[in-house]
């Protein structure tokens, strides 16, 4: 413990010196770590990062249930359903396969640009569609790891005792899944945390873009700084809670196996 | 009288591998049939083709005279047959009682209350009733094996199928499991089960079935087969188990 704190003192000290005495240290802190400029840009950015909960608490909510879904269809057994897995297996693979920000550029750009009376032209509707897109491919792999976790006996015992397939899914294997890919749930539900940062190159005024703004502005990055702090701020604790989570899991599970 | 369970020419392979090669079997109504033999000969295939939990390639299978290898719904079978496995295989995110309940509650479509009443009173006939709440996990292997067979019985089956029921078990944990099984064939529960313990089977059988390769290669009451076996294969199966100290 001693050594630990002692070795990152002086880790962090030489790091402090070495930027500091860097030719450009005095321009750069003037431009990034400008007090004064953080004090006057942090309200608007902060209401701006509204925005970005919005997006984010929205997405994660509909991506919790469409990945979901999609895993489970993924998971019908036999020749019957094959096509179904085979369209599942193409979502997924042409989503993860595809950068973010292009999926929010061609939704965000191009939907509107239909000029479709009933197609919504709000970026920030197209920006969380994206992120649906996207992130359901991600999470649904993530629930199927847990539904295929789960000892095929489980499934056995209860389709023995005369439950259907669908009974046996929702009652035994989802549960146990879920519960099992709690923790890289949270993991992904912090990278889309990040990911609502992205909505903004589509014109959304979240915290990102407004930081942009207001660098723009004042020829002064500080604002970028302001921004970071707040995504940093919700994104560390979830961090540490997933950290704490899975400990936990491990040693439950430790504990179990003893009994 | 129609058998409760009549096995007609059954065969099963997994792939290229035959496991059952053609079995034929009667078992009465409150009749206990024992099946032995080596691991391998096909023992427990046999009890989860009973089940439907395994397809079959040929052969016909009746329940109390009802054919059920090309039923309507395979569902409806498995829940007039239960059947106990050698692993306990019991839901660990549910409390005792919830195990018990479950295929009662969905497949059956018992209100809770008469759900609970039916599973209190099996736990309670077993010696379980204070365990109602408690989860799997906080079990030993006798108390689950106990709460699968009663989350089994819970269903009230016309016939029970037990696999190797007290093979996962440690030695002093056997005997309370072996008792319930006594309990039930002294209530005259239809009964098939696969053992590795002889004198247990010598004991509650009604009738003793040796299988051997996928076939049934000698049947009898238990008395004939482990004391006077006519096959030389049965022969030699009881005296690897007799010297290995299991009879």
């Amino acid at each position: 413990m001693a050594v630990a704190l002692l070795s990152t003192v002086v880790f962090f000290a030489i790091v402090v010196v070495v930027v500091t005495h860097a030719p450009g240290w005095p321009e750069v802190r003037r431009s990034f770590f400008s007090g004064h400029e953080f004090a006057s840009t942090f309200p608007e950015i902060a209401r701006a990062f509204v925005l970005n909960v919005e997006i984010f608490c929205i997405a994660e909510a509909i991506i919790l249930a469409v990945a979901l879904f999609l895993a489970v269809l993924r998971a019908l057994p036999g020749p019957v359903f094959f096509p179904i897995r085979a369209l599942v297996i193409v979502y997924t693979d042409v989503f993860r396969g595809l950068p973010t920000i292009l999926v929010i550029a061609m939704l965000g750009f191009g939907a509107p640009g239909l000029g479709l009376s009933w197609v919504p032209t709000s970026v920030t509707f197209w920006g969380i569609v994206a992120l649906v897109l996207i992130y359901s491919a991600y999470v649904s792999e993530v629930y199927r790891a847990g539904i295929e976790s789960v000892h095929p006996s489980q499934e056995a015992a209860a389709r023995s005792l005369g439950l259907t397939r669908w009974q046996a899914m929702r009652r035994v294997i989802l549960p146990q899944a879920v519960r099992r890919v709690i923790p890289p749930l949270l993991n992904d539900f912090i990278g889309l945390q990040k990911d609502s940062a992205l909505v903004g190159t589509i014109g959304a005024i979240e915290a990102f873009n407004q930081s942009q703004i207001d660098a723009n502005a004042t020829f002064n990055f500080t604002a970028y700084l302001a921004a970071a702090t707040l995504f940093v701020a919700i994104t560390i604790p979830l961090a540490r809670f997933t950290d704490w989570l899975m400990l936990r899991d491990r040693r439950r599970r430790q504990a179990g196996a003893l009994v | 009288m129609t058998a409760a369970l009549r096995v007609e020419g059954l065969h099963k392979a997994f792939g290229r591998h035959e496991v059952l090669r053609g079995i034929d079997l009667d078992v009465a109504d409150h009749e206990v049939v024992c099946l032995i033999g080596a691991s391998g000969s096909g023992k427990s295939t046999l009890l989860r083709c009973v089940n439907r939990l395994e397809p079959i390639q040929a052969g016909r299978i009746f329940l109390h005279g009802e054919e059920i290898t090309r039923p309507r719904d395979v569902n409806v079978v498995r829940r007039r047959i239960g059947i106990v496995f050698q692993s306990f295989n019991l839901f660990p995110h549910m409390s005792v009682l919830r195990n018990v309940t479950l295929a009662p509650r969905d497949a059956l479509g018992l209100s809770r209350r008469e759900a609970d009443e039916r599973a209190l009173a099996l736990l309670d006939r077993f010696g379980l009733a204070d365990k109602r709440d408690e989860f799997p996990d906080r079990l030993s292997g006798g108390q689950q094996q106990r709460v699968a067979i009663v989350r089994a019985l819970a269903m009230q089956p016309e016939l029970m199928l037990f696999d190797e029921v007290t093979s996962a078990l440690d030695p002093e944990l056997v005997a309370e499991v072996l008792e319930v099984i006594r309990e039930l064939a002294a209530g005259g529960m239809t009964m098939l089960l696969a053992t590795h313990e002889m004198s247990f089977a010598r004991e509650v059988a009604s009738t003793v079935c040796f299988l051997d390769a996928g076939r049934i290669l000698e049947q009898g009451p238990p008395e004939q087969i482990f004391t006077e076996p006519r096959e030389e294969r049965t022969q030699r199966f009881l005296q690897r188990v007799l010297e290995a100290g299991r009879l």
